[in-house]
């Protein structure tokens, strides 16, 4: 079984070959379904790999060659199969397979069509490989192929500088993490002499709790999880990339690459957690950004723009739970969400090509009738996200909170508030896009129609996982075993000492998830009130005043970074050239060089031409060597 | 007695002459001819010796008396550093040749007969066992870059090539200074041979002279900050073939230098100033890379990137570690192809355009959409993107520099980001964007000009994939080196 690991990457990575060669020859249907089959037969391949380590019950490094080595550094290109890396497979090949079907539809106009699959089968190996890889130098190999894939994407249409400028952002925040995840990756070969998990993570477990050298690796890592995951303060890229296609917001901008920071996490755990004061690090940076980001969704009015801040926010939940120690939590939140937010994210899809490419939803509204499947599987991600029982988001958020209550109280009131604002922008969404009366154009309200069949069957198929998606990890309070989390349980270092995990009773778990439910029927309630029952619409922008007006611009963060950061960095360059360089440095240089011609000429002057002049010199030169020699030394 | 060095310095050498026995037209014909020539004997050799065997270090030698009375010898010989550097230059020759065609620059078979003379030197350079041989070539290889600058470069030619060659040549003569200065102290055995002046027990003053001769006319070479304000206007004024001779090979000279001259002769003034002219190097690896930020000519904007990326292979070599040294080496090869890439990229948007002006330019990638894709990997290599050589390189020095300063990692590691953002604001420029009156019929790549880039960006991904096979060429020299050191600060 092992023995063909190495397709699963190989298989898309071939798919981005045929693509990308064949982009002028190829037809569209055929790249689509080369590109689509690519990723499905990774898929397949990574069932029987989840079955085998099902089997086994443990993971296996696969070598294959020597990529470097120099001195003691030894880095192989191999692939690490276990419970985490399996798991993760599966979400990038099934999501990307039916975001690859979605796709063939959604792209079939465009003249790029050939170009977009090849890249985004580019993106599934670099993907796999982030995820398969037996070591850091991997994972980074990965990280950042991921993010070349995902600047090729969100500058997909490439005459619009304003999309080339998001690309260019995504780009070089991530390169920002990135300088974190390099400088991590020193530290640990530094100290530990390797970068191979199982080496170093042997090594790890002979340091001291919270010694510097781990603490520092761990936050250096999690920097680079900050960059790649859209964290607090690098996370303003990824609202802004939604500018590239809606397929692409919904695999690589919500489902897999920005949850590469939370596996990384999570495959290194046992850094973490012997890293408490990191631990806490990430805790709060997630628990604010959750917290930050949430409150930005609630006043943005571009469909994407909300799920992108909505996808921000869910992310900072993860990682407060990766803080809190809780990382099968987070890795189950990690898939219940690729259901749920690629689902949303698909949908809106469905939406725009609807509303021929409008995405303000203030001119929308009433959907309902004229795009019936969208809408229903879109109400359901709705109360998937929300929490609603029995979707699949109210068992993983679920549990997050519990585990947050566990550790601090005020911890789970935090999360309850952010997941409190998340229903409150998720219904407003869903009402003043689904219901009311459509406030478009007239032309636009008689193209509306329902997607072909290869957008809305993974619609189908994703709105069944965001539903169904929960039974992997039922808790036991509802007879379930937990499954998830025993599957990660497998992989992950348990501390020798009774660890995190004490209980709550099962009594005050129900008051938890009570109160949660409580406040979402609040919520829901109030807002089906406001936009259905009163018809209200958000304000236009010139509208927008005081707190509202500043949320309403992203509490002005991206003015702020260019006015700050941005600008000053583009001054100091030219005056380091204008003056460093030109009327510093150089200008020395040039005065050196003048004075030489100068002296040149000084001594040019003795150049006379009178013999009578030489002779005397000689004379008198002749007398001072005599003197020197007798007398002074 | 073996014959291979004289073999390979021969080739370009003698094929000078029969440029001017050829009726004109076909001179740089024959020109390409005598490189590809030269290619593939260097690849025959470099397939025979040291794929078969990389456990001797010195791999080929020829060593005849030449002046006797002063203990010069004709001392020429190979190691696996040499032959990395060997490789370099003989497979960028034919590149930088092909670059030539398709341009209109008049008098071809001169230009030509200065690439060879050029190439000649660059490998007696790099073969020199002997340190008069070694200076000799090395102070040879600038004629022919002058000349060229001279004859075929832009505006204001005449004034920057003449700062160029004096600040260059005024460095050399401290090296030479040095050398005479290390010859004396060989006593009765009286010779220039480089690795009897490895054993010379200097003290640590003498060291520190010596080490300050090398080190000047190296960091006017490479260059370094804040010895490097020839270079811009050096790179921008020339003509494609003389950047691309000057910022691929010539600069790598020096940085070999450091390799076999300054660090094994004089350890102790490495220890003692090499912090300082690190610290410098750092400065200017940030230097270059902030400046070019803000440039809006696009040759101008790659040389100094090229000062940003040289600056961090000096810093990692002076940082005495494995990895920093195999890591300087091999970036220096990656660093001279992928600087031929983007100066023929400069070149053929001059070339359709008549400007290196950025902000004239836009929306090219989708008239020419093979020149985008090549122009896009070989970028990718300068920003040092996972598997390609770039990173390669740039991950190598890195930890080099982190184990021996974290501050120094950190500031240097800038220029990842710093990179990215230059490199991509280039191509965004550039290629994206809607097309302007001035690109609108933008022409994709012709055979020749193809022929250049799809070798370099085959190169950029083949040494980002496969990087172990110049690993083991670097290997035992280093290790050598280090074990030396080792030694001599234990005495």
């Amino acid at each position: 079984m092992k023995d063909i690991a190495w397709l699963l990457p190989a298989l898309p990575l071939l798919g981005f070959i045929i693509n990308g060669l064949g982009r002028k020859a190829l037809p569209k249907m055929v790249a689509g379904v080369i590109g689509s089959a690519a990723v499905l037969g990774s898929f397949i391949i990574g069932l029987m790999l989840f079955m085998h380590v099902h089997e086994t019950q443990h993971g296996e490094v696969l070598n294959y060659y020597r990529w470097l080595s120099v001195g003691s550094l030894v880095i192989d290109l191999g692939l690490y199969i276990d419970q985490l890396s399996a798991w993760m497979i599966l979400i990038i090949t099934g999501i990307g397979f039916l975001i690859h079907v979605y796709s063939m539809g959604y792209m079939s106009h465009d003249a790029g069509h050939n170009k977009f699959f090849a890249y985004l089968n580019l993106f599934v190996f670099f993907m796999l490989v982030l995820v398969m890889g037996s070591n850091y130098p991997m994972m980074f190999i990965g990280w950042e192929g991921v993010g070349l894939c995902s600047y090729l994407l969100i500058g997909f249409w490439n005459t619009n500088t304003n999309y080339n400028n998001a690309a260019k952002k995504a780009f070089v925040m991530n390169r920002i993490g990135d300088l974190g995840f390099l400088l991590g990756m020193f530290m640990i070969y530094y100290y530990f002499g390797s970068l191979d998990y199982q080496v170093v993570f042997a090594k790890v477990a002979g340091v001291e709790i919270n010694s510097p050298i781990i603490v520092g690796i761990a936050l250096l890592l999690f920097v680079g999880a900050m960059g790649k995951s859209a964290q607090l303060p690098l996370y303003t890229w990824l609202p802004d990339a939604m500018a590239g296609p809606t397929p692409v917001s919904a695999l690589i901008h919500a489902a897999t690459m920005v949850t590469a920071g939370i596996y990384m996490i999570v495959r290194s755990n046992i850094i973490y957690t012997f890293a408490p004061s990191a631990q806490t690090v990430v805790m709060v940076v997630g628990l604010a950004t959750s917290i930050f980001a949430a409150i930005i969704g609630l006043k943005q009015n571009d469909i994407k723009k909300v799920l992108a801040y909505s996808t921000v926010s869910q992310l900072g939940l993860m990682f407060m739970a990766l803080g809190v120690g809780a990382y099968s939590s987070a890795m189950f939140h990690v898939t219940t969400h690729a259901f749920f937010k690629a689902l949303l994210f698909l949908g809106s899809g469905s939406v725009i090509h609807a509303m021929g490419n409008e995405q303000d939803i203030r001119k929308m509204g009433g959907l309902w009738k004229k795009l019936p499947i969208t809408a229903w599987t879109f109400l359901l991600g709705t109360l998937a996200i929300c929490g609603i029982p029995p979707l699949s988001g109210f068992f993983s958020k679920d549990e997050i909170l519990l585990n947050a209550f566990t550790a601090n109280p005020v911890i789970w009131g935090l999360a309850v508030v952010s997941s409190l604002i998340t229903t409150i922008y998720m219904f407003r969404l869903l009402f003043v896009t689904f219901f009311g009366k459509f406030r478009g154009t007239y032309d636009q309200e008689h193209h509306l129609h329902e997607s072909p069949a290869s957008m809305t069957i993974p619609l189908v198929v994703l709105c069944i996982l965001s539903v169904f998606g929960g039974l992997l990890n039922v808790p036991e309070i509802f007879g379930g075993n937990a499954w998830a989390h025993h599957w990660f349980g497998e992989m992950l270092f348990k501390p020798a000492l009774g660890g995190i995990e004490h209980a709550v009773s099962h009594s005050m778990e129900l008051v938890l998830m009570g109160v949660m439910l409580v406040l979402i029927a609040i919520a829901f309630v109030v807002l089906r009130n406001k936009y259905i029952t009163k018809g209200a619409v958000p304000e236009a922008d010139e509208e927008m005043t005081g707190f509202t007006k500043l949320v309403g611009n992203k509490f002005m963060v991206d003015e702020i970074y260019d006015f700050f950061i941005v600008k000053p960095i583009y001054l100091f360059s030219s005056a380091l050239y204008y003056v460093c360089e030109l009327k510093f440095i150089d200008l020395i240089v040039n005065a050196i060089g003048d004075g030489i011609v100068g002296l040149g000429r000084l001594f040019r002057r003795l150049q006379t031409g009178n013999i009578g002049f030489y002779i005397f010199t000689m004379v008198l030169s002749i007398v001072a060597i005599l003197v020197f020699k007798y007398f002074v030394v | 007695m073996d014959y291979t060095t004289l073999i390979l310095l021969a080739i370009p050498l003698l094929s000078i002459p029969l440029l001017y026995l050829v009726p004109r037209e076909f001179a740089k014909h024959v020109g390409l001819l005598s490189s590809l020539v030269s290619m593939a004997t260097l690849l025959y050799f470099f397939y025979q010796v040291f794929t078969i065997c990389t456990c001797k270090p010195i791999q080929m030698t020829f060593n005849e008396v030449w002046v006797k009375s002063l203990g010069i010898n004709f001392h020429l010989s190979i190691d696996g550093v040499s032959m990395l550097m060997l490789l370099l230059t003989n497979l960028a020759v034919p590149l930088i040749m092909l670059s030539s065609y398709g341009s209109s620059q008049g008098n071809t078979r001169g230009l030509f007969a200065l690439i060879l003379l050029m190439q000649a030197s660059l490998l007696g350079v790099f073969m020199a066992a002997d340190s008069f041989v070694f200076y000799l070539f090395y102070e040879l290889a600038l004629v022919p870059v002058f000349f060229i600058i001279l004859n075929w470069g832009g505006e204001n030619k005449g004034r920057i090539n003449l700062k160029f060659f004096i600040y260059t040549l005024t460095g050399s003569l401290l090296m030479l200074v040095a050398i005479i200065f290390l010859y004396l102290q060989t006593g009765e055995s009286a010779t220039f041979n480089i690795r009897t002046f490895y054993h010379l027990g200097l003290t640590a003053t003498q060291q520190s002279l010596v080490f300050w001769g090398f080190m000047i006319a190296f960091a006017v070479k490479i260059p370094l900050f804040p010895l490097h304000t020839w270079q811009p206007p050096t790179y921008t004024v020339a003509p494609t073939q003389g950047t691309m001779l000057l910022s691929a090979i010539m600069g790598k000279m020096a940085l070999y230098g450091i390799f076999r001259f300054v660090i094994p002769i004089t350890p102790l003034a490495v220890a003692q100033w090499g912090s300082a002219v690190m610290i410098l190097a750092v400065i200017g690896v940030v230097y270059g890379a902030w400046i070019a930020i803000g440039q809006n000519n696009i040759k101008t904007l790659f040389a100094y990137s090229s000062l940003s990326h040289v600056g961090l292979i000096a810093v990692g070599m002076f940082t005495l570690t494995t990895q920093g040294l195999q890591g300087g080496l091999f970036q220096m090869v990656a660093h001279g192809f992928n600087a031929i890439g983007l100066f023929m990229i400069a070149d053929i948007l001059y070339r359709r355009l008549g400007t290196f002006e950025l902000s004239k330019m836009g929306g090219i990638a989708n008239q020419a959409p093979r020149f985008a894709i090549l122009f896009f990997i070989i970028l990718l290599g300068a920003v040092a993107l996972p598997l390609t050589n770039g990173f390669v390189g740039e991950f190598l020095l890195l930890l080099g520099i982190f184990s021996y300063s974290k501050v120094m990692a950190l500031v240097a590691g800038l220029t990842i980001i710093f990179g990215a953002v230059y490199m991509l604001n280039t191509y965004q420029k550039s290629m994206f964007g809607e097309s302007n009156e001035l690109t609108a019929n933008f022409k994709d790549l012709t055979i020749t000009e193809t022929l250049v880039l799809a070798p370099v960006a085959v190169i950029v991904l083949a040494a980002g994939i496969f990087p172990e096979l110049f690993m083991k060429l670097t290997e035992i020299p280093v290790q050598g080196l280090l074990e030396n050191l080792g030694e001599g600060v234990l005495k």
